[in-house]
């Protein structure tokens, strides 16, 4: 992954030299024909095409913020209502993810969604535990878009 | 017509800033213990004042032609470190020892605290 980005900025600065006009325009076009170059040659390097994961990533922070309003949304209708129909629990919720960064990318997008709060990380990092503020009703609508986060984490670092 | 526009976006912005951030004072006295009160401090109080800088960056980018990157900037390091700073004081909150309110449902939590106090009592 980093290999092939180091290549595309090489081929860029190649096509400045080539072209012998040093700025931004002409480095854009050569970044545009190096990603072309590596996605016709993408068979001869181990991985995926690069632009695929920048894609999964640009992905991941669309869903990143449409959460994040949503949450706010929800709090917010929490806590205008007089009686606060809120029952709050801390659940367990087991994780595929292993890497260190993946459980801190997950926890923090965990953190901002809506109604969910990361209390603890158990010790061999297999399970989160979760303050949610209004259980019961929302346990499968959580899960599921856990399994949508874990989804996105996962296309980002396959 | 572009001004008018402008001026629209950014007094949206920094409206929607302000009730977020109101919302948040208004959850840290209603809501009934800090766990809750977490929930409203970590999300809403950083939509909130991400959506103040963001006006503010509207306002000097449209109105007086500057761009401020540190203000993009300051918005990104929100974006990282509030949900980390509601899982701190969160999780410090429950290895001290404070309860959760007495309607809480559920805790999943308690006896993994508490076999992890025995594994450390026994070394």
């Amino acid at each position: 992954m980093s290999f092939q980005i180091m290549l595309n900025f090489f081929i860029a600065f190649l096509w400045m030299f080539l072209t012998v006009s040093f700025n931004a325009s002409t480095f854009v076009v050569g970044f545009l024909l190096g990603a072309m170059m590596l996605w016709i040659t993408k068979g001869f390097f181990p991985g995926r095409f690069y632009m695929n994961r920048v894609w999964a990533v640009i992905k991941l922070i669309l869903l990143f913020f449409k959460e994040l309003i949503l949450a706010n949304i929800q709090v917010l209708l929490l806590i205008v209502q007089p009686k606060m129909p809120i029952k709050p629990a801390i659940f367990a919720l087991p994780t595929v993810l292993e890497k260190d960064w993946e459980i801190t990318l997950l926890s923090n997008l965990i953190t901002l969604t809506p109604g969910t709060l990361v209390i603890d990380v158990s010790e061999d990092s297999k399970t989160l535990y979760i303050h949610a503020i209004d259980y019961g009703d929302a346990d499968d609508a959580i899960n599921s878009i856990k399994n949508t986060f874990e989804k996105a984490i996962q296309e980002v670092s396959r | 017509m572009t001004m008018i526009l402008a001026n629209i976006l950014i007094g949206v912005t920094v409206s929607l800033g302000v009730i977020f951030i109101l919302v948040t004072a208004i959850g840290l006295i209603r809501l009934p213990d800090i766990y809750c009160r977490t929930h409203a401090a970590s999300k809403s109080a950083t939509l909130g004042v991400m959506f103040i800088l963001l006006g503010v960056f509207l306002h000097f980018w449209l109105i007086e032609g500057i761009v401020n990157t540190r203000i993009i900037l300051g918005i990104v390091f929100l974006f990282i470190t509030g949900p980390v700073g509601g899982h701190v004081i969160g999780r410090s909150a429950y290895l001290s020892g404070v309860k959760m309110w007495d309607q809480s449902v559920k805790d999943e939590l308690a006896p993994v605290i508490a076999e992890r106090k025995k594994l450390d009592e026994q070394k």
